[in-house]
């Protein structure tokens, strides 16, 4: 009986590399070319801009926070990196370094916003969102802005036959890693997220942990917004939109707890975002609808962020038990 | 140089204009143990936080080692070379004990921003074998007992090699086990020089390790001396500042044959195991068992909360089906649990609102369902008389604004606001003083003699010993004696609850 409950546990602590799996393989019998190191490659460049945006608002859901104003931020940075050096005739590394400030920008508004003031992350960045997007339709007058050359081929440039939006990807998962896991700031955004007052009492700066967070989370939404661009090649007034569905998704899928505290960048959230472009790509090899696409992919999210909850839920009832018996032993 | 490592010169503190220390002078010696008791809003936690930095004193001077120490914030405090290990745990349950350790300093690789985690560990193991706990400095919080995360806790304190340490609570969520455990390490401590200050609620615990013992009352000293010179009658008379002639009330209560809370072979795998028990009207029936012997959680199944496999529940006769907390409410049954910070009250919550939390439907009227304020308010200021709690208006200051033993109190009104027919009380005691301990020991023995069945779980056999009318001991998730008052004996009781092994032994023993 043993054997068969630490089966079960294995099988429930691994449920995001199984589902990954699982829908890799039912992906891969309705159409097979779907199996293929040249199709695992291209989710792989795909992903990568959802695993930024989603390393990013990983931040702020570790803090116990939410950031809805990536998608915007997303469309802000681009659409400015663009404008800058179509209008504006900037060399394209300064166009980049003004979107990303720009994003940054963002970032620190919501960071005083929510921080300063104390007004709620919800709020706050659900009108940065508005706010934001609003402000980049004013810039470009809902046209599409296009980017040059020397970005969108990065899209496609790669170094040693590694694209280059997946050698960007691994960086930032590396920072991502070091950062949260190996810093004294990483380690007491855990700390914040587990318990803001006691995080106070203990000695630590709650207020420049949050800020750093939001800052975070808005610098990586515009990194994101630059690699996607760099891929598609033009901003349109639709780019951005729901982006922070996925991020949110990819973060949850794999085992960030939204109550905050609770997550780690490797595997669980690059395997979630690999897995959510898994799904679109799949339903495009499908030959899907293409107005069916997304009502499909994000119901199988959805049925992916369900079984997740009822895995953790199932898991921490499981250890509970253990642990009484554990004492029972001890007596 | 002054003969007191820690030194307290008329230190006086009011908070808007009601004064809660006035002119307070004491010192610490090098290698003491000094004990700080006196009832809740005594001062005791005032006088602490002036010591932690974390409230600033109106008037006096607080000295170190004959300097001049003037804490602003907490870090100064552990800088000056005190540490605290307090009552609720300030433990991060998500991350390491590492990590917890040193969450406000973490040691650096030479000038990289990256946590050395070689030092980290090395000197986190160091402290862990201080206090005797022998897992990796990697485990996760979450995983270990509350009595390990109180080991935690201490090497926590020992990490930053203080010379004061001051415990404040520290047994509340331990098993005897632990306590004795807890209490080698603090006369480790002693020997090693250290100077300690000891709060507790529990007088024999007090009595056995103190060098010193100071009582509070009101905000002044009104008792010090050598423990030697101490009985625990004198410190209860100098805590109350009256005689107690007993301390539990005469019981007034009568049981009567009927039955009002049946449980028939009810069995959860992992939990508890074939439960067989009555309780009475107007009965007392005590509960005692270790932590994790399986008693709360029996009680939580018996409200609806957890899931049986099988047995039955029979409230007033009737058998219950499918069991959840609505219709535990509607069968009249209260559970006034074991955690009133965290399960009983909601803190922020003005005392009215948890006043009336469970009884606001019984006070909605019409077909609309609507909720008369008025009404509701009445009635919880009648509880509130009845209850004497001591509280500000009940309608704009929230729970935490009382006392422990008033917060007590208000878990077990709002009940009594439902008029239930039997009563499950969770460690009704934990954490109160003497004097609201007998406050709450009258309201039970009132509820019994009003014909209500009353369930008392506790792990304080003493308490029961003076209220129950028998005492059912269980262990290891079975009920392993019953006791009738004429039969309580300590060590039978004891032994019942330790004999896990030869339960037959036990069970017949114990009949």
């Amino acid at each position: 009986m043993i054997g068969n409950k630490s089966i079960k546990m294995v099988i429930l602590r691994n449920i995001p590399i199984i589902l990954f799996i699982a829908i890799f393989l039912i992906f891969g019998i309705f159409s097979p070319k779907f199996i293929s190191v040249d199709s695992f490659k291209n989710i792989l460049v795909s992903s990568s801009y959802v695993g930024i945006i989603a390393i990013g608002i990983m931040f702020v859901l570790l803090t116990g926070g939410i950031d809805l104003s990536i998608g915007s931020v997303m469309y802000l940075s681009a659409a400015v990196t663009g404008l800058s050096v179509q209008k504006l005739q900037v060399p394209t590394v300064l166009a980049i370094i003004i979107g990303l400030g720009i994003a940054t920008l963002v970032g620190v508004i919501n960071a005083f916003l929510i921080v300063i003031l104390d007004i709620l992350p919800f709020i706050t960045t659900l009108g940065m969102m508005v706010f934001v997007k609003a402000v980049g339709l004013l810039m470009t007058k809902s046209e599409s802005v296009k980017l040059p050359k020397v970005i969108t081929s990065m899209g496609s440039q790669s170094v040693l036959g590694i694209p280059m939006p997946i050698i960007i990807f691994a960086i930032i998962i590396l920072f991502g890693v070091l950062f949260l896991g190996k810093t004294k700031l990483g380690r007491q955004i855990y700390a914040v997220g587990n318990d803001v007052e006691e995080a106070r009492k203990a000695g630590i700066h709650t207020k420049k942990v949050l800020f750093t967070c939001y800052v975070m989370s808005a610098l990586f939404a515009g990194i994101g917004g630059i690699i996607s661009v760099a891929q598609i090649g033009i901003v349109n007034a639709a780019f951005g939109k729901g982006e922070e569905f996925n991020a949110i998704a990819a973060a949850v899928l794999g085992g960030v707890s939204l109550a905050g505290g609770v997550g780690k960048v490797f595997p669980g959230v690059v395997l979630g975002a690999v897995m959510i472009q898994m799904i679109q790509a799949g339903l495009v090899f499908m030959q899907t609808d293409l107005y069916k696409q997304p009502l499909i992919s994000a119901g199988i999210i959805f049925l992916a962020v369900f079984l997740d909850s009822i895995r953790s839920k199932y898991i921490a009832k499981a250890e509970k038990r253990n642990i009484r018996n554990e004492n029972k032993g001890l007596q | 140089m002054s003969e007191y490592v820690l030194e307290l010169r008329h230190i006086a503190k009011s908070f808007f204009g009601i004064p809660a220390l006035k002119d307070v002078t004491w010192g610490l010696k090098k290698g003491e143990l000094l004990s700080l008791i006196g009832e809740n809003g005594a001062g005791k936690s005032t006088m602490m936080n002036i010591v932690g930095g974390i409230l600033p004193a109106d008037s006096g001077e607080l000295y170190i080692n004959g300097e001049l120490y003037r804490p602003t914030q907490p870090s100064d405090a552990k800088k000056a070379g005190i540490a605290f290990i307090h009552q609720e745990l300030n433990l991060f349950t998500n991350l390491s004990i590492n990590d917890n350790v040193f969450i406000d300093s973490f040691p650096r690789i030479g000038v990289l921003p990256l946590i050395k985690k070689t030092e980290m560990s090395r000197r986190v193991k160091k402290a862990l074998e201080a206090v005797d706990l022998h897992v990796s400095p990697d485990t996760i919080v979450e995983k270990l007992s509350p009595g390990e995360r109180q080991l935690v806790e201490i090497a926590k304190a020992l990490s930053s090699d203080p010379q004061i340490l001051i415990f404040d609570e520290p047994t509340t969520s331990l098993t005897n086990k632990e306590t004795e455990k807890l209490f080698g390490i603090i006369d480790k401590l002693r020997e090693e020089g250290k100077s300690i200050i000891y709060i507790s609620h529990i007088l024999a615990d007090v009595e056995r390790l103190s060098d010193q013992i100071i009582v509070l009352r009101d905000g002044c000293i009104t008792d010090e001396d050598k423990k030697e010179n101490y009985t625990i009658d004198r410190m209860i008379q100098s805590m109350i500042g009256r005689e107690i002639s007993q301390l539990y009330p005469t019981k007034t209560n009568k049981p009567s044959k009927e039955t009002a809370l049946s449980v028939k072979g009810l069995s959860q795998s992992g939990i508890v195991h074939n439960i067989n028990m009555d309780i009475h009207k107007g009965e007392v029936v005590g509960m005692f068992g270790l932590m994790g012997s399986g008693r709360s959680e029996l009680a939580r199944i018996i409200y609806g909360l957890d899931p049986y496999e099988a047995g039955e529940i029979i409230i007033n006769g009737e058998k219950v089906e499918k069991h959840n907390p609505q219709k535990a409410i509607e069968h009249k049954i209260a559970f006034v649990t074991e955690n009133r910070r965290e399960e009983g009250l909601l803190m922020e919550f003005s005392i009215l609102d948890n006043l009336s939390l469970v009884s606001v439907p019984s006070s909605a009227k019409g077909k609309l369902k609507i909720v008369n304020d008025e009404c509701v308010k009445n009635k919880a200021e009648d509880i509130v008389n009845k209850l004497k709690v001591k509280c500000p208006p009940i309608e704009n200051n929230p729970a935490k604004s009382m006392s422990g033993g008033n917060q007590q109190k208000v878990v077990i009104g709002k009940w009594l606001l439902t008029d239930p027919e039997v009563f499950i009380v969770d460690e009704p005691t934990r954490g109160i003083d003497v004097g609201a301990k007998y406050e709450v020991y009258n309201i039970i023995n009132q509820l019994a003699t009003d014909k209500k069945a009353v369930w008392v779980i506790s792990s304080e056999l003493e308490e029961l010993m003076g209220i129950c009318d028998k005492i059912l001991v269980m262990g290891n998730g079975e009920i392993h004696g019953e006791l009738a008052r004429e039969e309580f004996d300590k060590e039978n009781i004891l032994k019942a609850a330790f004999n896990q092994t030869v339960e037959d032994k036990t069970e017949k023993g114990g009949r």
